[in-house]
């Protein structure tokens, strides 16, 4: 395969190139006027509004609902039950063939007689306002019976534990083993093996947008078009048309403008899908918002996980193994159609990740609850096996008497050993573990930080300074999900056309959430094509007027599909160059597009603008050449085939203080060093690094999703759960090292999760470094002020 | 349900006269009845900052506030922010630094930094940070907003100098 390099001066060089730039979002400025369009702004014709009933019991049978008393509220259109809704939805089951063993119950869009979480709807009341909805839901009466709730993971297999799906015979979801190398022989030659348990706390993504939805049926057309903000379209087209039983091509997903995702909207929940059939059970759109206590409630969870960790260590720092026992609850169901069994999947695949030892033993069971379900956040698995394996290296080094950059050092995987794989089985094409390492040394100063903090120990003030390395998954190829039967594309598409005016559009398979997804298209097209990026306009976000394509997540949008808009670029500036050439008598190899217009490759002298010749091919074709007929547009698709995911690497620190009179921390810098490979867009990388990093932070600090012993979420709100706000967090330096990837010729990697993945294991890690003198080692997040006295024996 | 209640006020310069029931709050009155969909609701109890507006000069949440309760007030939004040039500078400003992603918070976010330089022209980094805690944003990781808001000021007290 060709490749940027083989080819000498690439076309990502070209004079004028838009690669490797700070260039403003073409679409930002409608945002900072507060002109967006996100579909809790939507509003059509004869549009209702549903407020669903939710369950106020964690786990009860539903004996039965009485709706008359809400049928007569002004306003009213329709009540409805799950069992009404069932005759135009069927219901599903979130399971994968590649996850074996893996399973989970038929759940339906509203439940019909068995309610297994608090948040599940159980009644639908569709108004012609909202506010009249959620009136005549007070009025609905459900009789339920309450079940006992299993809520504690530990004991969810016990044969005592209540069985939450009788027809499954147990909670268990999902289990797997590994076992590589020598994992019992190294440990018995470990001159120390150390043990911990890591306890992560649940949390969730709190989007500022909620999740949002407008299904509009067309009777005429028996058409559905779906507004959402979603980062998978073609996904939710095809989940949608296959449970309402209709064709994928009669279903129209539309995106807009979406108010964030990291995640959370990569999912077909079972409310969204039950708004989709309401409006083909009513015959109208129906807008369906998440108010903020349901988000809480039934947004995905994540990190759930208690992750059993021991590390073998020879006493000159070399990690012989490690092994980990993970477990993890998921709620009542296995989310659709993902599955929520990737998580513990990838914590398995994860540990142990950046480093030579090649011992491994994993074990990770997946059990249901009844609480909120769980499935894939930003950073899936990542944050949880960084934790783990950082939180065990930092512990080893400790008992040996070694500095943690040391043992990092000795045992991450050298930069010159690639290709290779790890225990767990991941290719790894190009990383760059130590010149990151390096790097990260030389921007934090390290060994100034650590004389600064040997002077204020002195002054009893406790700071830590935190590493982590990592890597992580993008750019995912089919082995994600399509392996295992998802219909859920791991290739996107880019089509690319000049119009009548030499301006350039471009339809692009992935979604903009805000992560530059329309920059980087504009800037790759822009760059090949030779064209200004004002000429060049993106459309992405519907699937009536894009390729089909997979979207905006796993970190694979630039990797991915701004390598098909690179492809597609190339054929069109090729065709565009066989023109020039016949109108101009020349050849398209003298020919050369720069600044919007052809000129010679010899001198750069202008031959014809852009637009004079966009008006030859439109309007005048009868004075080209005979037989030419010009093609400008062009369609290039691209799905990663040699290496199943495109692995990138990098390492945190973290530099905080912790009180130790009142558990408090204070983040007072934070570096990352990542390499994505070729970057294409600096700004944009690091403000995913940034927003990444600061995700991660809040999960290390503040972020719990607090359920009671009955499953009752206790912090369903923005007062009661924290998240990081701008006077809590710090300054992130971020620094790059670049590997590309040679699958491609743009080389680029993804960087959506770099910061997500390792910022709580470097907190962690400082935290306990800051409290060595104490003897006190913390293996829970977040890292409450009430966990870290209690670590300190203070209460 | 109780009646409609006549309001007026002018909202971004315009007068307006609607009739409104009395639990509507402000942020649902611009947002369902004028259109004004700039104002954002994100956790609808004056937590996030997403619904910030101007009521006669002073920055408040509008879903903490009754339509019924801004009668006869001055209320200013991101769209007449925007109109009237006032913040085009610090808007310029979020747009060069990337300051914002999904640009849900911007608006309340460009609102409340207004009116920080409004108050304070020349803050330090810890000041804004102080200042904008109460707006929620979950994308950016806050730096490069802080960065803009600084930028923007140092370029005012430059061109008043």
């Amino acid at each position: 395969m060709k490749t940027a390099r083989s080819e000498g001066l690439s076309v990502l060089d070209r004079p004028n190139s838009y690669i490797g730039k700070v260039v403003p979002r073409p679409n930002i400025e409608r945002l900072v006027q507060g002109r967006g369009q996100y579909v809790s702004d939507m509003v059509l014709p004869r549009m209702a509004h549903v407020v669903y009933l939710r369950s106020p019991h964690a786990h009860a049978k539903i004996l039965g609902i009485d709706t008359t008393a809400a049928r007569q509220v002004r306003g009213v259109i329709a009540a409805v039950t799950g069992k009404e809704l069932s005759a135009v939805v069927t219901p599903w089951v979130g399971v994968l063939s590649h996850m074996k063993g893996l399973k989970s119950a038929p759940q339906h869009a509203i439940a019909i007689d068995h309610v297994c979480w608090q948040g599940e709807a159980v009644a639908a009341i569709v108004a012609t306002s909202r506010a009249a909805a959620e009136d005549a839901a007070e009025l609905v009466v459900v009789d339920y019976e309450e079940l006992l709730a299993v809520t504690d993971m530990r004991t969810a297999l016990d044969p005592e534990t209540p069985v939450i799906h009788a027809s499954l015979g147990d909670n268990l979801a999902f289990e797997r083993k590994l076992d590589a190398g020598a994992a019992d022989r190294a440990f018995a030659e470990s001159d120390e093996v150390v043990e911990a348990e890591f306890v992560f706390g649940r949390h969730t993504g709190v989007t500022l947008e909620p999740r949002s939805v407008v299904a509009d049926w067309s009777v005429a057309e028996q058409r559905l078009t779906i507004y959402q903000g979603t980062q998978a379209p073609h996904m939710v087209q095809n989940i949608a048309a296959l449970h309402l039983g209709i064709p994928d091509s009669q279903v129209r997903v539309v995106c807009k403008d979406v108010g964030g995702s990291f995640g959370i909207k990569v999912h077909v929940y079972a409310d969204e899908m039950a708004t989709y059939a309401l409006s083909k059970l009513l015959r109208r759109p129906i807008k369906y918002v998440a108010d903020r206590v349901e988000s809480f409630n039934t947004d995905i969870h994540a990190r759930d996980h208690r992750c059993k960790g021991r590390i073998g260590v020879k006493r000159d720092g070399t990690i012989m193994a490690f092994e980990i026992d993970d477990l993890t609850g998921i709620g009542p169901y296995s989310m659709y159609p993902r599955t929520s069994a990737i998580e513990a999947n990838q914590v398995v695949n994860l540990v142990g990740g950046p480093y030579t030892t090649e011992n491994y033993r994993a074990r990770a069971r997946v059990v249901f609850q009844n609480k909120n379900v769980m499935c894939q956040y930003r950073g899936v698995g990542h944050p949880v096996a960084c934790s783990v394996t950082e939180g065990l290296v930092d512990l080893a080094a400790a008992r040996i008497g070694v500095d943690p950059v040391e043992i990092r050092r000795r045992n991450l995987v050298p930069d010159d050993a690639y290709p290779c794989a790890s225990p767990a089985g991941l290719k790894f094409e190009l990383l760059s573990h130590h010149t990151a390492l390096n790097k990260l040394m030389a921007m934090m100063d390290y060994d100034a930080l650590r004389s600064e903090q040997a002077g204020l120990r002195k002054k009893n003030i406790h700071r830590g300074i935190g590493l982590a390395s990592f890597i992580e998954i993008t750019n995912p190829s089919a082995a994600f999900y399509g392996v295992g039967g998802a219909r859920i594309s791991s290739q996107d598409g880019v089509a690319v056309r000049m119009d009548a005016t030499g301006a350039v559009i471009c339809q692009t398979s992935i979604t903009e959430q805000g992560q530059g997804s329309e920059s980087l298209t504009a800037q790759i097209v822009g760059s090949v094509l030779g064209v200004s990026m004002e000429r060049v306009r993106v459309i992405l976000g519907d699937t009536d007027n894009t390729p089909y394509g997979g979207g905006t997540w796993a970190s694979r949008g630039a990797g991915i599909a701004g390598e098909a808009a690179l492809q597609a670029a190339k054929v069109l500036r090729s065709n565009i160059l066989d023109v020039a050439a016949a109108i101009l008598q020349s050849a398209p190899s003298e020919l050369d597009i720069v600044d919007n217009r052809i000129v010679s490759v010899g001198d750069g002298s202008p031959r014809i603008e852009l637009n004079e010749l966009a008006r030859i091919v439109y309007f005048r074709p009868d004075t080209l050449p005979p037989g030419i007929q010009p093609e400008l547009m062009a369609t290039r698709h691209f799905v990663p085939r040699e290496y199943p995911f495109a692995f990138t690497n990098g390492v945190q620190a973290s530099w905080l203080e912790v009180d130790t009179d009142t558990g408090f921390v204070k983040l007072l810098k934070h570096w990352v060093v990542e390499d994505c490979g070729t970057i294409i867009n600096p700004q944009l990388v690091d403000e995913q690094i940034r927003g990444g990093v600061v995700q991660g932070l809040g999960a290390a600090l503040f972020e719990k999703c607090i359920y009671d012993e009955r499953g009752q979420l206790t912090n369903a709100n923005m007062a009661d759960y924290l998240v990081p706000m701008s006077g809590e967090m710090p300054d992130i330096d971020v620094g790059h090292v670049i590997s590309p990837t040679f699958e491609t010729e743009l080389g680029a990697k993804g960087a959506g999760e770099a910061g997500t993945a390792g910022a709580a294991a470097a907190v962690a890690n400082a935290v306990n470094d800051a409290l060595s003198p104490f003897g006190a080692i913390i293996t829970e997040i977040p890292l409450t002020p009430q966990i870290i006295l209690t670590a300190l024996r203070r209460i | 349900m109780t009646a409609l209640v006549p309001i007026s006020l002018e909202v971004n310069g315009e007068p307006v006269e609607a009739q409104v029931l009395p639990r509507l709050n402000l942020a649902d009155f611009l947002r369902e009845h004028l259109s004004l969909t700039g104002t954002h609701v994100g956790c609808e109890h004056g937590v996030c900052g997403a619904c910030t507006v101007r009521v006669n000069g002073d920055i408040v949440r509008s879903c903490l506030l009754l339509a019924v309760q801004a009668s006869n007030a001055s209320v200013e939004t991101i769209e007449g922010l925007s109109d009237s040039g006032e913040i085009a500078d610090l808007q310029d400003a979020f747009r060069h630094r990337n300051a914002l992603q999904c640009g849900y918070c911007t608006p309340g976010m460009l609102i409340a930094a207004q009116d920080l330089l409004t108050h304070n022209p020349e803050p330090g980094r810890e000041e804004i940070r102080e200042h904008l805690s109460g707006n929620y944003c979950r994308c950016t990781g806050y730096q490069a907003i802080i960065d803009a808001v600084e930028a923007t000021a140092r370029a005012r007290l430059e061109r008043a100098s």
